[in-house]
């Protein structure tokens, strides 16, 4: 069984509770442990970095320090696509600015910390695909998705700029859809940010980026839209309302995090699929019972 | 040993020098250096009247040695070294102090610059009294020249040289001569077609008694030295008898493998072929030979020479034991499915490299839609869909053999992108213009954008084309093209591509929905450019391209003497320019035959015999293999012609037996004990 | 006391780094002044001997400089720089010289902007190390043995 250091995150306790159970049920199911880091804080989202560079790379690089202290040699493993590029970026500017390291090493030794670089930073999702494989998960998986059509949304985040997928045509998730037997549709926007971080700055603008992830989809003709971030799902989800309103379309595609389609598949529970906003159409509810 | 005589003269070279080093506390400075009878300052050192201030010297003063600080001795060594000769002085009794390329352009300290100047002075003229007299040997030349490349370049290369009756040796590693001219329609900026300019000069080429074709073949290795040189071909098997081949093409209509992606049609044929979700289902899938050829072809119908070759990875004989077919259908029985590689040898004096270049794949730009979606083609293949013996007969389709309404032609893929090359392809500009035309021609009410960062439009008659086009109703819209996306947000875009790209004129963000897009894929240096430039020892620049000797002043020569580059195998070039770099390295070529010798430089090395103690070390050393022993006296012996002169060797040898002509032990000692003498 | 300016000899082979080197030069590249220049047709033709006559002199440092392996005009005479090149980091801390006072590199005829690179690069790191001063050195070392020291 592999062993990983998971840091959660902030959403994952608020917003993304369904990717947290999902998550934790599944990783079950794929024997690997997750070894939740102990006093992890936020880490600062990637607005941060903007505001207050040195100081977000501080933040984040305590959770790091954390996690070298208490699983030297582990991975760091994020399931929120934000918190995963944020330790990233910090773990690799580290490396590659020793004017910032010198700044962030002062600070972390303020609070009797010290982080050495010596860990590697992943997305859950990597870990799945790489680690466990695609044979893994088709061999797990107890009841085929068969006929159900899926786009596959990676977002910005975890694909740009360190991505270990493509940034322009992200292929991974496609090939788990495929591994459960459902079927992907082609999707234009999969890597196209859904205007997360504008909703409460520029609503006008991430509303037209949303409606047109969703639109996307529904041209593709997609039952459902699998996610790997607690915020562009909500996104997706929460707002589809106001998309409707806003630009008079009647979407309802259900959003799942892509731990939740693994979850059908695998006949595991619990999933917290009721905890979605956009309700399942019959193509998707097949396979909820 | 007569006392050494030593004049000094340092260059101004105008201001490239003066203005950053202090050149007469450089002259004042040497005055005082021992040996020194003379120190002089110029203007220019490399005028006649500084060489003649040199040569004036050497009679009137008796100088016995020359030492001159000015700029590189790659540049201007041998146009001193001449004057010394012209003047009675043995020209390796001159030394050279490089005083501009490293030290007055890449320093702004005037007072650390002039230390440096006086520094390398000094090491000059420590070495410069230990110099020999070295004597030039002259060798007779082979009066033959290859040609390596049969695109335009090669083609008019090998044409100009046997115009002068000399024997020419032609080496295309394809089956046929053309190289990507062959492949064009039209051509930029007079709209002439490609093929009625290119044909005669292929068959002129391949009926020329002084001209050898060696198509299908590749130069595998080439030893020896200016003059001569030995090269070794390596003919491809084509299983087809060229003697007895009469290019009926029989066998090609016959094979009944049918479905391989021709090379000559670029991408075409790797396109899934387009089925529409209405047609009715037969059980057998239609007939695919869209861009596609038989196992045993001809690159296109005027392939020069006109022989078949058959690809082995894809002949049903070779990959199933089963078939035959071309074998039965050949009447002159010139199928020979025995036949292997095999490889000649040839001697010439000189070799010119035409080796062209290839176009960026442009794949892994993800975001331009390139190999996923099917309407994205590269500009080499939109030249065979308009090409009317290309696989639409020069008519303008889409995938789904529909007429498009509008047709993006992208600029600069691949080209002045820091992730890819940063060179600009030069081309690019007037082909896409020449696009538009085309599309205009054929297609009136298409609607045609060019989406560019600059309209780069350098030749005669360039700039006017550009604005003939401007006339032609096409639209430009200076910006990079961020995406080329198959899926549309607004219903005039739906089943349509949408070309996002940021209008930098208007200043906003556009979607311009279109039916076919052009990318414009940067040149980049051939296959296997790398490959050859091993075989030949030449250099590359940074772009990859091969290095010319002087980018101003020797732009067809290599720092391999004999050896000689044109065409796109040197840089992005248009095929005008390709033509006249070509003739330019056929009149060196021509040149150096003409004289009927060769200078080699003399700076080889010796064994010093009464100090060899025979240990052997620097036998397996040579790269040329031109040290032997010599069982007899037990001591090792350099052969003179076969010996290059790089002193790895004499770096070696332990007793000190091994010494280079103008590089021996003595002159390096000086030379250090000189540029570190300063305290 | 003036700053201390280190001395490094600099062996170049003809046909790619003296030729990247002249490219810095025309292409305006600015780099420290430190580097001797001292030209050879190939980097296989530095004998070990150079570099000790170097240090000898008063050299805080020797750099060779040479085509990268596989593009040497002679072949390869490079690669037998190359073989040669641990031995001789060897054989200068025997003699009491710290090895990094010693470098080998590859700079092509197209690498202007590395050859400007390395040059900085060199004389920073022979600035660190502080003056050599190997020929002084031996003789105080052989006086000191002489009237009967250590
Ligand atoms: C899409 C496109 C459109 C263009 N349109 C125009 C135009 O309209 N007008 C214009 O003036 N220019 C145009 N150009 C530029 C033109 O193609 C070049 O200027 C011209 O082809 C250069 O000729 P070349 O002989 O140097 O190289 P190439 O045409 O590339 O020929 C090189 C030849 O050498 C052969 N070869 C390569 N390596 C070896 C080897 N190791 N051994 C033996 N043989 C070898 C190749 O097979 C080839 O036959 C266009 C270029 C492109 C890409
Ligand atoms: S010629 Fe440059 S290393 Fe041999």
């Amino acid at each position: 069984m592999n062993t990983y250091t998971y840091y959660p995150g902030c959403s994952m306790s608020a917003t993304g509770k369904a990717y947290a159970e999902s998550l934790e049920t599944v990783a079950k199911v794929l024997d690997i442990r997750l070894a939740e880091l102990d006093d992890w804080n936020c880490c600062g989202a990637t607005a941060y970095f903007s505001v207050r560079e040195t100081l977000s790379h501080a933040i984040s690089a305590r959770n790091l320090a954390l996690a070298e202290a208490q699983g030297p040699g582990r991975d760091v493993v994020a399931a929120c696509s934000a918190c995963y590029l944020g330790l990233n970026k910090t773990n690799k500017y580290l490396k590659e600015f020793p004017e910032l390291r010198k700044r962030v090493d002062s600070a972390l030794d303020a609070g009797g910390l010290k982080y050495d670089g010596s860990l590697e930073v992943r997305h859950i999702l990597e870990v799945v695909v790489k680690d466990v494989g695609l044979e893994k998960v088709a061999a797990l998986t107890t009841r085929k998705l068969e006929g159900l059509k899926v786009a596959s949304y990676a977002g910005c985040q975890m694909v740009r700029p360190y991505g270990f997928d493509d940034s322009e045509c992200p292929v991974l998730l496609d090939n788990l859809v495929r591994a459960v037997g459902a079927t992907p549709v082609p999707f234009a926007m999969a890597a196209r940010c859904c205007g997360g971080s504008q909703m409460m700055t520029n609503e006008d603008a991430a509303l037209r980026m949303t409606k047109n992830i969703l639109l996307c989809a529904q041209d593709a003709g997609a039952d459902v839209i699998i996610t790997t971030c607690p915020l562009c799902q909500m996104n997706l989800d929460a707002f589809q309302a106001k998309v409707n309103h806003a630009f008079g379309t009647s979407f309802n595609i259900p959003i799942l995090f892509f731990t939740q389609l693994l979850g059908l598949a695998f006949q595991v529970k619990p999933l917290g699929i009721e905890r979605g906003v956009a309700k399942p159409g019959p193509a998707l509810a097949r396979f909820i019972s | 040993m007569k006392n050494p005589v030593i004049g000094v003269y340092v260059c101004h070279c105008g201001s490239n020098i003066g203005s950053v080093v202090n050149v007469p506390e450089v002259v004042e400075f040497a005055k005082g250096l021992p040996n020194v009878a003379v120190a002089r300052e110029h203007k220019y050192m490399c005028s006649d009247p500084g060489q003649d201030v040199i040569k004036k010297d050497i009679k009137e003063l008796g100088l016995n040695r020359v030492v001159v600080a000015s700029c590189s001795p790659l540049m201007h060594e041998h146009t001193f070294r001449k004057a010394c000769e012209s003047a009675g002085l043995n020209p390796y009794y001159f030394q050279m102090a490089n005083i501009r390329e490293q030290v007055s352009w890449v320093t702004t300290d005037k007072v650390r610059a002039t230390e440096k100047a006086k520094v390398v002075l000094v090491g000059a003229v420590n070495r410069v009294v230990e110099h020999d007299p070295l004597f030039v040997k002259s060798v007779p030349v082979t009066p033959a020249t290859l040609v390596i490349g049969g695109g335009v370049a090669g083609i008019e290369a090998a044409l100009q040289v046997a115009a002068s009756h000399t024997q020419v040796h032609l080496v295309e590693k394809e089956p046929s001569l053309g190289g990507h001219m062959a492949r064009f329609d039209k051509t930029f900026p007079t709209l002439d077609c490609a093929a009625c300019i290119l044909t005669p000069k292929m068959v002129q080429a391949n009926t020329n008694p002084f001209i050898k074709v060696h198509a299908y073949s590749e130069v595998i290795e080439v030893s020896g030295y200016v003059g001569n040189f030995t090269v070794k071909i390596r003919h491809k098997a084509s299983y087809v008898n060229n003697d007895k081949c009469t290019g009926c093409g029989v066998c090609i209509t016959k094979c009944p493998e049918r479905g391989i992606p021709a090379e000559f049609e670029s991408g075409l044929g790797n396109r899934p072929v387009y089925v529409a979700p209405d047609a009715p289902q037969h059980g057998k899938k239609p007939k695919d030979t869209f861009g596609k050829r038989p196992a045993i072809y001809t690159p296109f119908a005027q392939a020069v020479p006109n022989k078949p070759v058959i690809d082995r990875d894809n002949c049903r004989y070779y990959t199933t034991g089963k078939c035959r077919v071309c074998e039965k259908m050949c009447e002159p029985g010139a199928i020979d499915f025995d036949q292997k590689d095999w490889i000649e040898e040839i001697q010439v004096g000189n070799i010119i490299v035409a080796t062209g270049m290839k176009t960026f794949d442009p794949t892994p730009m993800k975001n331009l839609g390139y190999g996923r979606i099917p309407d994205v083609y590269t500009g080499l293949e939109f030249e065979r869909i308009c090409h009317s013996s290309g696989p639409t007969e020069g008519q303008i389709l889409t995938w789904k053999k529909e007429s498009p309404k509008a047709i993006a032609i992208v600029h600069c893929v691949g080209s002045r992108d820091d992730k890819h090359h940063r060179h600009c392809s030069r081309v690019c500009c007037m082909y896409s213009l020449k696009y538009a035309h085309l599309i205009k021609e054929k297609l009136h009410n298409c609607e045609v954008y060019e989406f560019y960062i600059d309209m780069r439009c350098f030749g005669k008659g360039y700039e006017e084309f550009y604005s003939r086009l401007l006339q032609e109703d096409v639209r430009f819209v200076r910006g990079r093209v961020a995406e080329v996306s198959d899926w549309g947000i607004y219903p005039e875009e739906k089943g349509r591509l949408v070309v996002r790209v940021e209008d930098t004129l208007a200043a906003q963000v556009r979607r311009i929905p279109v039916d076919m897009v052009i990318l414009s894929t940067a040149l980049e240096p051939a296959e296997n450019a790398d490959h050859l430039k091993h075989t030949l020892h030449m250099s590359c620049s940074s772009d990859l391209f091969y290095l010319e000797r002087h980018p101003k002043l020797a732009p067809v020569s290599t720092a391999t003497d004999g050896i000689y580059i044109a065409g796109a195998c040197q840089g992005p070039k248009d095929i005008p320019d390709s033509v006249a770099q070509a003739g330019a390295a056929a009149a060196q070529a021509i040149g150096m035959i003409k004289r009927g010798v060769v200078e080699i430089e003399p700076t080889t090395a010796h064994i010093e015999e009464s100090m060899c103690t025979g240990c052997q070390i620097c036998i397996p050393l040579c790269p040329y293999t031109a040290i032997r022993r010599n069982e007899e006296k037990r001591i090792a012996y350099i052969e003179g012609a076969l010996c290059k002169g790089c002193g790895t060797c004499v770096g070696a040898c332990p007793s000190g037996a091994a010494q280079q002509w103008g590089f021996d032990d003595r002159q390096i000692y000086r030379e250090i004990e000189g540029v570190l003498a300063a305290k | 006391m003036e700053p201390f300016e280190p001395r490094v000899v600099a062996f170049l082979c003809n046909w790619c780094s003296y030729t990247g080197a002249d490219l810095a030069g025309t292409s305006r590249k600015k780099y420290p002044t430190n580097l001797l220049p001292i030209r050879v047709m190939c980097s296989g033709r530095v004998d070990p001997e150079f570099i000790l006559k170097a240090f000898r002199e008063g050299a805080d440092g020797v750099i060779i400089l040479g085509c990268h392996p596989g593009d040497c005009h002679y072949i390869n005479g490079n690669h037998k720089t190359l073989g040669r090149f641990p031995i001789l980091k060897k054989l200068v801390q025997q003699f009491g010289i710290h090895p990094d006072r010693l470098r080998l590199e590859w700079v092509s005829a197209s690498e202007g902007d590395r050859y400007a690179v390395v040059v900085a690069e060199m004389t920073e790191q022979v600035r660190k190390l502080g003056p050599l001063r190997w020929n002084t050195r031996i003789k105080e070392t052989v006086a000191a043995s002489a009237a009967g020291g250590e």
